[in-house]
């Protein structure tokens, strides 16, 4: 098992790679041949149209879109050059942390979001938890705000700070992957600013990949950038490169219309 | 226009008017026709119960085949026959509900199969289920005419309200929940202990409810199951009287038996009563804090 | 997917469980299809129309009387407690106040839940002196179909309730806009919007009359006999199944097994139909 180092030491960096990776609905696909990598430490984000795939696509890295019924996966997807398929579920989903679109704290106190993962995966000592969960809470500038209140309801939190909330409780974990599904869609602007700017202050230490509608963030955010777009009726990689190549000099015509907002 | 001129012909203009009338004067009629008969039928049970109800009545056995004395022993084989029911239909509804919300994909063959047989189940005659509880608890398993066989066969009857109330418990849950926590690597066991069944306990709550105050109202399925001795149980393998039989006997076979057999009735309304109140505030709560959750 | 040990076992008796709960019909089928078999082999079905009376006793099996007799009593309530639960409905959606409606519902509700051997207590000390009054001697066919009628009103009126509810509301700003009364749009727009979840509400409360047991037993007299008039006693198939059970031993029992089959046929198939109509109702 791995130590809980949050802050302290100095983070794995892993990289994830996806080849000819499909994924399947029943009949129809969602998405085709995507081959894609993450660079390790570095900000990917995820640009494109509704419908284009990049949630499935997302959806697939830490093999939470098997909860969806008849979900085909075809094509490879690599963390650190093993295949995801072989390792043990729970552990790959430990080191790929996830941040959905609306905030979703589970019903239980700020405290029990944070402690309970931990107490399932194996950490026992309530010293260590306090620990962890203090810290993840400072590195999500939320501990200020809840540390005299840990034991009351989650939900009672404001929408901005529930979405903190969820990014400590997956940082709770030592992730070596974050996932961000448009993390702050459902948000107002200043608490996605204050989201934005811990993505730019934990960049380096995690591997991001961050879906986005909005273009602004992506060029903000971003090191690297990747188009997806529907294509004969499903998801398809366009182009991706690192961001200032993609929003300065686009290879591909598609890309060029969508981010100069002539197209999607 | 032509809707107009359709209505027209079949509703012509001279008589609309008094139609119009006349409907609304009966439907009112109707409604207080239904509260009247629900009035009276309260108002009687009250009227020529309330009076024999008292705490010796609650305490004492029954004399004279029930003509006297109270109810002590009848009130203990109810609480046995429905504390079996729950004992048995609460742990088998809760798992199959769970295995069919959480467990089992919505289209799998076996999931199918099983929905079905409990929507065949929750249509058959109660009178079938005591045909069914006598040849089978009693007579092949060899329970006898016992609070055991009663309870059981109770617990078949109420097994389908209590599996739906916790599958609409279950679903309510948002599924925000269920991927977040996968998404946390936490397996779907921990999940649902920790997140589901707590979220889902209201609808778990109003559906044992439910169960209870059907266990508490049946009679056909008890008469061939449970028996109608009168005497206090002395343990499950006794046969025992419950309230609904209790007035059914009465009524029925023991002339003079009126009196108390209206104090049953009305002891048997109001535990119904209750119940439904709990429900209903139950389901208040249930909404109100879903809302907050959501 | 399932990762630990726990869990495959905790799944593993969730299945048992599930499985045991969707047995229960097929035991139940088993059993009665068990009991009954010995009489559909060395009886047959055809005595039960063919046989001179009913006296099970001197092995005479005619079942008619009761099929009559369980015929006329559920025809009869369903007659009756449909218009008057429809009217209900339309009451608590179209004419009353809001808060005269939520409480006239709740009515409703307490009305569904009153046990059936309440009804018939009820019946037997209030309504059939009444009836006896007015023609004797009171137990009646009668009897059976006033008591039925008010058990069964309940789940047609909240069928009919919830339909209502489920009829777009532009349908009556439509009718509204043709300057329609209030009774000419109920009858003329929203009955007919609503007539798949009225049929399935009529259906559910056939099946529910059919399969009374405690009340009809307590009011209807069960005489076996064909009924005459409406006055006349009856017996039905429910009632003679819960009064002969105790003492019937062999064929006799058998024969009262076989009317349970019956039943719980006519039932189940009267479940398959509203099941039918609902799903129909959900693709349209």
């Amino acid at each position: 098992m791995r130590q809980h180092s949050a802050s302290l030491t100095a983070p794995r960096l892993s990289t994830v790679q996806t080849q000819n990776l499909t994924l399947h609905y029943g009949k129809k696909a969602a998405f085709k041949d995507v081959t894609l990598t993450l660079d390790p430490g570095k900000i990917t984000t995820l640009i494109g149209p509704s419908g284009c795939g990049k949630t499935s696509f997302l959806n697939c890295l830490n093999r939470i879109v098997e909860l969806t019924l008849n979900s085909v996966i075809s094509g490879r997807i690599l963390l650190e050059d093993q295949d995801i398929r072989t390792l043990n579920v729970i552990n790959l989903r430990r080191r790929i942390g996830m941040l959905f679109q609306k905030p979703n704290p589970f019903p239980l106190s700020i405290q029990k979001n944070i402690e309970f993962p931990l107490r399932h995966h194996g950490i026992k000592s309530q010293r260590r938890i306090d620990e962890i969960i203090e810290n993840s809470l400072q590195q999500v500038g939320l501990w200020q705000e809840v540390k005299d209140r840990l034991k009351t309801p989650a939900l009672s939190l404001s929408g901005g700070q529930q979405q903190r909330l969820c990014l400590a409780r997956a940082l709770a974990l030592d992730p070596e992957i974050l996932l961000m599904d448009e993390p702050c869609s459902a948000l107002d602007p200043i608490s996605s600013e204050i989201i934005e700017d811990l993505f730019l202050r934990l960049r380096g230490r995690y591997t991001f990949l961050v879906v986005t509608h909005n273009l602004a963030q992506a060029k903000r955010i971003g090191d690297r950038t990747a188009l997806f777009w529907v294509q004969e009726g499903s998801g398809t990689l366009i182009e991706a490169g690192t961001t200032p190549q993609l929003f300065e000099n686009p290879q591909h015509a598609l890309t060029r219309a969508y981010i100069t907002g002539k197209k999607g | 226009m032509t809707k107009l001129a359709v209505l027209n012909k079949v509703f012509p203009m001279r008589w609309r008017g008094s139609m119009e009338t006349f409907m609304t004067l009966l439907i009112w009629s109707v409604a207080c026709f239904v509260v009247g008969v629900l009035l009276w039928l309260l108002s009687d049970l009250i009227w020529h119960g309330m009076g024999q109800i008292s705490w010796t009545f609650l305490t004492t056995a029954p004399q004279k085949a029930g003509r006297a004395g109270g109810i002590a022993p009848i009130l203990v084989s109810t609480a046995l026959i429905v504390g079996v029911c729950l004992a048995t239909a609460i742990p088998l509804g809760v798992g199959t509900a769970i295995l069919l919300v959480e467990f089992s994909p919505q289209h799998s063959l076996f999931g199918r199969l099983v929905r079905l047989s409990l929507e065949v189940l929750a249509g058959v005659p109660s009178i079938v289920f005591g045909l069914f509880g006598n040849a089978f608890f009693s007579k092949t398993l060899g329970l006898g005419f016992s609070i055991l066989a009663g309870g059981l066969t109770l617990a078949c009857m109420v097994l389908p309200i209590l599996i739906r109330a916790t599958q609409e418990g279950l679903r309510a849950v948002p599924n925000d929940y269920r991927r977040s926590a996968a998404a946390l690597g936490l397996s779907r066991t921990a999940t649902l202990w920790v997140l589901l069944l707590p979220a889902a306990m209201p609808g778990l709550s109003v559906g044992i409810l439910l169960g209870l105050g059907r266990a508490i109202a049946e009679t056909a399925a008890l008469i061939f199951t449970s028996g109608s001795v009168d005497r206090m149980p002395e343990s499950l393998l006794d046969s025992g009287r419950a309230l609904s039989v209790h007035i059914f006997d009465l009524a029925m076979n023991i002339s003079g038996g009126e009196a108390n057999a209206y104090a049953s009735a009305l002891l048997l309304i109001l535990s119904l009563m209750v119940i439904n109140a709990i429900i209903s505030g139950l389901a208040h709560w249930f909404r109100d804090s879903r809302i907050q959750v959501i | 997917m399932f990762q630990w040990r726990s869990e495959v076992v905790f799944v593993g008796v969730l299945r048992g469980l599930a499985l045991l709960s969707g047995l229960i019909v097929l035991l139940i089928l088993f059993f009665l299809l068990q009991e009954s078999l010995s009489f559909l082999q060395t009886i047959g079905f055809l005595r039960f129309f063919k046989d001179p009376a009913w006296h099970p006793v001197s092995r005479e099996y005619n079942l008619l009387p009761m099929l009559w007799g369980s015929l006329l009593v559920t025809a009869g309530s369903v007659l009756l407690a449909t218009p008057l639960g429809i009217l209900s409905a339309v009451f608590c959606q179209y004419y009353a106040p809001a808060a005269i409606a939520q409480g006239y519902r709740r009515l409703i509700e307490l009305l569904a839940g009153i046990p059936s051997v309440v009804y018939g207590f009820w019946g037997l000390v209030v309504l059939v002196p009444l009836i006896g009054r007015l023609h004797p001697p009171g137990p009646s066919l009668l009897a059976g179909i006033l008591i039925l009628s008010i058990m069964i009103l309940p789940t047609i009126a909240l069928v009919a309730d919830a339909s209502f509810t489920a009829v777009p509301p532009e349908y009556l700003r439509g009718a509204a806009a043709l300057g329609l009364g209030r009774w000419a749009t109920v009858s003329g727009v929203v009955l007919p919007a609503a007539k798949a979840g009225l049929m399935t509400g009529v259906i559910l409360e056939t099946g529910r009359a059919i399969g009374e047991t405690m009340a009809v037993l307590m009011v209807c007299g069960n005489v076996v006999q064909v009924p005459e008039s409406l006055f006349a006693p009856v017996r039905t198939l429910t009632a003679n199944i819960a009064l002969e059970m105790a003492y019937a031993v062999g064929n006799h029992r058998a024969a009262l097994f076989v009317s349970g089959l019956v039943l719980m046929g006519l039932v189940v198939g009267l479940v398959a139909i509203a099941e039918v109509i609902h799903q129909e109702q959900i693709y349209d």
